[in-house]
């Protein structure tokens, strides 16, 4: 039992009851045998509304234990709101160790982001998923959509692409870019941008995905191939920050964002706050492997 | 010339709605001028329906409405399910598999590689949430192309050889004439060169002269092509222009079957005579 200091309350270690637990960690257990398929699950409540990242927090607080070291990132960023509060709850609740490191977190919850550095198999990574289905653009009916995965029915998928590069000449999905697992399901990777779409792919750790207020629960296991959707002549490819580089740390191979001065001036700043720290103070960490930033990394040195 | 060249054989084909009885075929049908069991009040669609149709042969099935012909082609391309019966398609699992029973997975394959449905409504036939060119790649992706180029290609080259403005192909069918959308989605249905074609009124609702220049184009496309088709129509005049072969429905029944020329010239049934009459 977890005492809760102000009004004297006493809740079950992690917040959740036990059995609700291992109904979680078993609907994980599935998920993870089914790459990219959606298993449904209880979603319980919590003190905070569905859809402000309950999803990951059932999963997180149906894994931790005393020796986890804990880590959320919000967009990115260890220090907004969401990630600060949600933080501040796992803490209370479990009594954790936390921490900003990405290398020295064992489970880390994220809202759109993949961290900037390279998971290793002991780490496990766990998505807040607003939509976790990718056909929802294309089919409204949840009945139609689980036939269509049922079935590897994925033809309106690939038309609205299709149609996407006709009016605009690319196909235009920035954020939460429909992805196939396994060679089987489409899944949508959460709105994670494209520049961390390829380090779904065959990775050491694993990653779970929480839908809280859709009920709905997936994985990626290690070593899963997850590939782009991307047509034999129209490829995917990801975010370019081409001539662009952080304004704090002078890098030019990290995702970027794009901030505004008050004088109507942009500036860039590289997106993964602990990965900027890392920057600044110590050694860089080591990036993820991924073709299309190889690509870059060889143009950039190249060019210098 | 029965079993030697065929391409679908349909036997014992029956879509009854409701709870039906054991006598409620034989109380139902032209002979009884009713659809409707007196018995248990279901509604026989169409029953014992028996043909064959061979390589690129045109088969009409004509019948006022109600009489199960619509049915029969949507039974056929898996729109509706069957009460019973089975079909066979050539080259499909040994020519013996029965392609009314097999995974919903299967017969999206048929549906895409081996049939093609015109709809008399486009909106059926059509989503017109997307691009003409869009729904025709729709069927080239689900045969596995994922090339656009090529897509565009192919669509390109259907939609012209239909008559279709090319420069329109990106489009949604919503902006275009009825005429057009019906010519786009013949264009959807060849567009993976099926040896079947299913029309299902496809002139209706049509003005006249849309009529005759939709008609020669079907014409034409099915003589370069070699489909074979079953054209479901209540209008006689597109039976005589299209087909070689008629079936002629009541009550959800086959009232006559036989040579076009020879249903027309000389009909032998009584409804088949009232329908030739009333032509004339």
């Amino acid at each position: 039992m977890v005492e809760e200091k102000k009004f004297h309350r006493q809740f079950n270690y992690a917040f959740i009851d036990e059995r609700t637990k291992k109904e979680i960690r078993r609907k994980l257990l599935k998920a993870v045998c089914i790459p990219g398929y959606q298993v449904p699950y209880s979603s319980p409540e919590m003190p905070i509304a569905r859809g402000w990242g309950t999803g990951g927090l059932h999963i997180t607080l149906s894994l931790i234990g005393k020796e986890d070291t804990f880590k959320i990132i919000d967009q990115g960023s260890d220090a907004s709101v969401n990630a600060c509060n949600l933080r501040d709850f796992v803490k209370n609740t479990t009594d954790c160790d936390t921490t900003f490191e990405t290398s020295k977190a064992t489970l880390i919850q994220t809202r759109h982001r993949i961290t900037e550095e390279e998971l290793k198999a002991h780490q496990i990574m766990i998505f807040q998923v607003p939509q976790p289905e990718p056909l929802r653009g294309v089919e409204r009916y949840e009945k139609k959509t689980r036939e269509m995965h049922a079935e590897a029915d994925y033809a309106k998928m690939w038309v609205s692409l299709y149609e996407s590069f006709v009016r605009f000449g690319d196909i235009m999905r920035g954020a939460g870019y429909p992805v196939k697992v396994n060679g089987r399901y489409v899944m949508s990777p959460s709105p994670i941008p494209r520049w961390d779409i390829p380090n779904l792919s065959d990775a050491e750790c694993l990653y779970l995905f929480g839908a809280g207020r859709e009920k709905r629960l997936y994985a990626v296991p290690p070593h899963t191939t997850v590939e782009p959707l991307e047509f034999e002549d129209v490829k995917f490819k990801i975010e370019q920050f081409e001539g662009l580089k952080c304004e704090i740390t002078g890098e030019q191979i990290a995702f970027l964002d794009e901030l505004y001065g008050s004088d109507g001036k942009t500036t860039h700043v590289v997106n993964d706050s602990d990965f900027m720290d890392q920057i600044k103070e110590k050694e860089r960490p080591i990036q993820w492997v991924n073709r299309y930033l190889t690509e870059k990394i060889e143009k950039t040195f190249n060019k210098n | 010339m029965d079993n030697k060249e065929w391409l679908l054989k349909v036997e014992n084909l029956t879509k009854i709605y409701g709870e039906h009885s054991v006598n409620t075929l034989d109380k139902t049908g032209p002979l009884f001028n009713s659809n409707q069991c007196p018995e248990t009040g279901a509604i026989v669609a169409c029953a014992n329906i028996d043909f064959t149709l061979h390589p690129g042969e045109v088969l009409g099935i004509v019948g006022e409405s109600g009489s199960g012909k619509s049915t029969l082609v949507k039974l056929l391309y898996f729109d509706l399910m069957a009460t019973a019966g089975s079909a066979y398609l050539k080259g499909y699992k040994n020519d013996n598999t029965n392609i009314l029973e097999v995974s919903n997975q299967q017969k999206r394959f048929l549906r895409n590689h081996k049939m093609g449905m015109v709809y008399q409504n486009p909106r059926d036939g059509l989503n017109f949430r997307f691009s003409s060119g869009g729904n025709i790649a729709e069927k080239l992706l689900m045969a596995g192309n994922f090339h656009v180029g090529s897509i565009r290609e192919r669509a390109s080259y259907l939609l012209e050889s239909t008559e279709v403005p090319v420069p329109r192909m990106d489009e949604t069918p919503e902006s275009f004439s009825g005429g057009m959308q019906q010519r786009v989605q013949i264009s959807k249905a060849i567009a993976n060169n099926p040896p079947l074609l299913f029309l299902d009124e496809v002139t209706t609702g049509l003005d006249v002269s849309v009529q005759a220049k939709l008609l020669d184009m079907i014409r034409r496309l099915q003589q370069d092509l070699n489909i074979a088709m079953i054209v479901v129509s209540h209008d006689l005049s597109v039976i005589r222009m299209l087909t070689d072969r008629t079936i002629v429905m009541k009550n959800g029944r086959i009232v006559e079957k036989g040579l076009t020329d020879q249903i027309l010239q000389d009909p032998q049934h009584g409804y088949t005579q009232l329908l030739v009459s009333s032509l004339l």
